[in-house]
């Protein structure tokens, strides 16, 4: 697993990255109450925002972690928002991406970097 | 997303210590160290208030009591309600006016056997003590601010739990106020509170608050509620939140608390802003405080601005305080609206990230309140 600085996590699946956020990040926004996916298959550049997640206490956004397409997202955290809560780093992933440079991955902080990054 | 646990600039109340040994994520509010969640988080703190019963330290905010002859009357040229006729061991909600007919507080006003205790907001505090005192010292009232405690207990639970310590506060109605003793402490209890739910308002001094805390809390139908369920809470029960949905450009009448005033006073004036308040209360106002109701699963925050159509049309309002409501389950929100808006059932749109979302003008309270009348 790979880690932004914007709290997410990103995970090799084959060709594609699946992102999610931390579960750091979950317990620092709260109960998470609504989630906003983008339509699959849009090209993205790095720090758009792509996803808009409201817990109960503030309104935040999720930036694309690198350039590339969103393929698909996962549709059941629309339903149950509650769902980034409980399994932040596994079910509650929020989209795969195709990244057009896989050797981008290697900038991002391993996770013994991001444990103290947010130590 | 780092947290400051150390700023020296925060007052903090005699339950500090407390907030920090349950786990309290702490946050700046009023000038104060104020714990926003404990470990339960705002959803489920909710819930458990409105099942069972929670305890809120509510101690930043401002005790002060008055004594003096003339006291009512006095009083009644700041605050728009019937003090006057205000029996004895009986609390009544009000506000502090300004010439404009708008608010400059919200308070809790409670007769007491020779004196009147007020409770006000920790943010108006220190305005609302000079205001009080260039109003009625000049008259010989005199005007005490109390260093003591301040702890809600709410919920449907808090009459069995509390009346474990004092078994007199069963015949208590809502808004009725007695002095009790809780774990050899003299405390002085209201039933009534900022949630919408059955439950009490028990000042204590400051060297009781800590045991009495812990004793109640160690009744397993009470939980430690912190700043983020209360106003998810309170949002719910349509209560307003001084600074959000009524501040000193917001009139009663446009608010919709006349009710609080009376008709005596309504009739007779004779407070500061009278004039404009009795013009609105004749000839109507402009714009109302309305509940809404966003059709999808959207929060409408404060600051979302209202419309009277998906596309284009004209704006028409905006939101005051909107958030989750977790006894709900979807978005609730409080705004102004212009009058030709404001009728129940009216379909809005909130523009929330660049977006128009539907939302409909409902009446308030969201959820049915559970007091004891």
């Amino acid at each position: 697993m790979k880690f932004t600085e914007e709290h997410e996590w990103l995970m090799i699946d084959g060709d594609l990255v699946v992102v999610g956020i931390t579960a750091h990040a979950a317990e620092q926004l709260g109960d998470v109450v609504f989630v906003e996916l983008p339509d699959p298959g849009g090209e993205v550049s790095k720090d758009d925002e792509v996803v808009v997640i409201e817990s109960v206490k503030a309104a935040s956004d999720i930036l694309a972690p690198l350039d590339g397409e969103i393929v698909e997202v996962n549709e059941a955290l629309v339903a149950d928002p509650g769902k980034v809560n409980e399994d932040p780093e596994g079910d509650a992933w929020f989209f795969k991406m195709k990244i057009e440079d896989m050797s981008e991955l290697d900038e991002l902080m391993d996770e013994a970097a991001y444990k103290k990054f947010i130590s | 997303m780092a947290q400051d646990d150390t700023n020296t600039d925060l007052q903090e109340t005699v339950l500090n210590g407390l907030h920090r040994a349950l786990g309290a994520k702490m946050v700046p509010f009023a000038g104060y160290d104020m714990p926003v969640q404990y470990g339960l988080g705002v959803m489920k703190e909710h819930l458990h208030t409105r099942a069972h019963a929670g305890l809120f330290d509510v101690s930043h905010m401002g005790q002060v009591v008055l004594r003096g002859d003339g006291l009512d009357d006095a009083l009644e040229h700041l605050v728009p309600v019937d003090v006057a006729g205000l029996p004895v061991d009986r609390q009544r909600y009000g506000f502090l006016m300004n010439a404009e007919g708008g608010i400059e507080d919200d308070l809790m006003i409670a007769r007491r056997a020779d004196h009147l205790f007020i409770v006000v907001n920790a943010a108006c505090k220190s305005a609302d003590i000079a205001l009080l005192r260039a109003a009625l010292e000049p008259k010989d009232i005199t005007v005490e601010v109390l260093d003591r405690a301040l702890i809600a207990l709410q919920g449907p639970s808090a009459e069995d739990v509390l009346a474990e310590l004092a078994p007199e506060v069963r015949a208590m109605r809502f808004m009725d106020v007695a002095t009790v003793t809780l774990d050899g402490a003299e405390a002085w209890v209201s039933r009534s509170g900022y949630t919408g739910e059955d439950g009490y308002e028990i000042s204590v001094p400051n060297a009781a608050a800590e045991a009495l805390a812990k004793r109640l809390l160690s009744d397993d139908r009470v939980e430690a509620i912190g700043l983020g369920a209360r106003d998810s809470l309170r949002l719910e029960a349509g209560l307003c939140l001084y600074g959000s949905d009524i501040d000193s450009t917001t009139s009663p009448v446009e608010a919709g608390l006349t009710w609080a005033m009376g008709k005596r006073r309504r009739a007779e004036g004779g407070f500061i802003g009278a004039d404009i308040v009795q013009a609105q209360l004749a000839d109507g106002v402009a714009r109302k405080r309305v509940g809404l109701r966003p059709e999808g699963r959207a929060p409408m925050r404060a600051g979302v601005l209202l419309f009277d159509a998906a596309e284009g049309g004209a704006q028409v309002g905006e939101v005051t305080s909107g958030g989750f409501g977790p006894t709900v389950g979807g978005p609730v929100a409080m705004g102004y609206v212009a009058v030709e808006s404001a009728a129940t059932d009216t379909r809005l749109w909130g523009e929330v990230r660049g977006k128009r979302m539907a939302v409909d003008v409902v009446s308030l309270p969201f959820v049915p309140n559970g007091f004891k009348r």
